[in-house]
């Protein structure tokens, strides 16, 4: 079947551009593992029938908010000088302790796939997480329709608030 | 053939662990956002084979808003760091720790 192969693939492309954004010196270079991070997980997304999802993904994520990344960019220049020789006091010890414990959540998590304390983990029923625009509209204006109208609230208020920072003089506040 | 949500959250949980990596060794204040938006994306791929697993919706319905909130996070974050930059000419945040307590 499609679903593993694709799973290896998308799983390598996303790590690997999330490992590019992290070592990237140039910016531009991040940016672009993240483009390339962002489509995998829309691929991955559709692999679980999220395809509503996956669409808004791209068109949102590797859409809009990478171009705005790509802009704040070109607006204060690509800073390549070397920023990993800075002292870190503790956050090299963090890193490792976290990166221990996370290592160990995802054995676990691989090793023990179908765990027990997920109560209803009996194989998976297609038309019920099939995530058609249909299906995510009814749940959306149904049960969630005032958290749907709470984001149009927030994203004027997002709008509003870049605006305001945008027209920041200096000796004016 | 079906690829195990155990799967898909172990690759969620490495995404997260990158991204959590570049958050604490980096100091662009921009790459630093990019980490923060890798560590969504990882959430995000939980949610969704947390919902397949389960066979509930809801899971696709709490990403979608998620997208939304990084949306907007991403609007102002980026505004603010253009303002930081306009001030102070620096996109490092070693430069910015005046206030720190």
């Amino acid at each position: 079947m499609a679903e593993p192969i694709l799973f290896v693939l998308m799983a390598l492309g996303s790590l690997a551009g999330a490992v590019t954004v992290v070592a990237a010196r140039n910016p531009v270079y991040s940016a672009m593992g993240l483009l390339g991070t962002l489509f995998s997980v829309a691929v991955l997304y559709v692999l679980q029938l999220a395809h509503f999802v996956a669409a808004v993904q791209v068109i949102v994520y590797a859409g809009a908010v990478l171009t705005l990344f790509l802009f704040v960019i070109m607006l204060i220049g690509v800073d390549t000088s070397e920023d990993w020789d800075e002292k870190l006091p503790y956050q090299r010890a963090f890193v490792g302790g976290l990166a221990g414990l996370i290592a160990l959540f995802a054995g676990a998590l691989t090793l023990f796939g179908n765990f027990e304390w997920v109560p209803a983990a009996t194989g998976t029923n297609l038309d019920s997480t099939n995530g058609t625009i249909h299906a995510i509209a009814e749940l959306l204006f149904t049960d969630w329709v005032l958290a749907f109208e709470a984001t149009a609230l927030l994203l004027t208020i997002a709008a509003a608030g870049a605006i305001a920072l945008a027209h920041y003089r200096r000796g004016q506040t | 053939m079906i690829v195990e949500a155990g799967l898909y959250m172990a690759l969620a949980a490495a995404l997260f662990l990158v991204g959590a990596f570049g958050l604490l060794l980096r100091r662009n204040a921009l790459v630093m956002f990019m980490c923060i938006e890798l560590m969504l994306n990882a959430v995000n791929l939980t949610l969704i084979s947390a919902g397949r697993a389960l066979n509930d919706l809801s899971g696709q319905v709490a990403v979608f808003f998620i997208l939304v909130v990084a949306a907007a996070e991403v609007v102002v974050g980026l505004a603010i760091i253009v303002a930081i930059f306009r001030r102070r000419a620096t996109a490092s945040v070693d430069d910015l720790s005046e206030l720190r307590g």
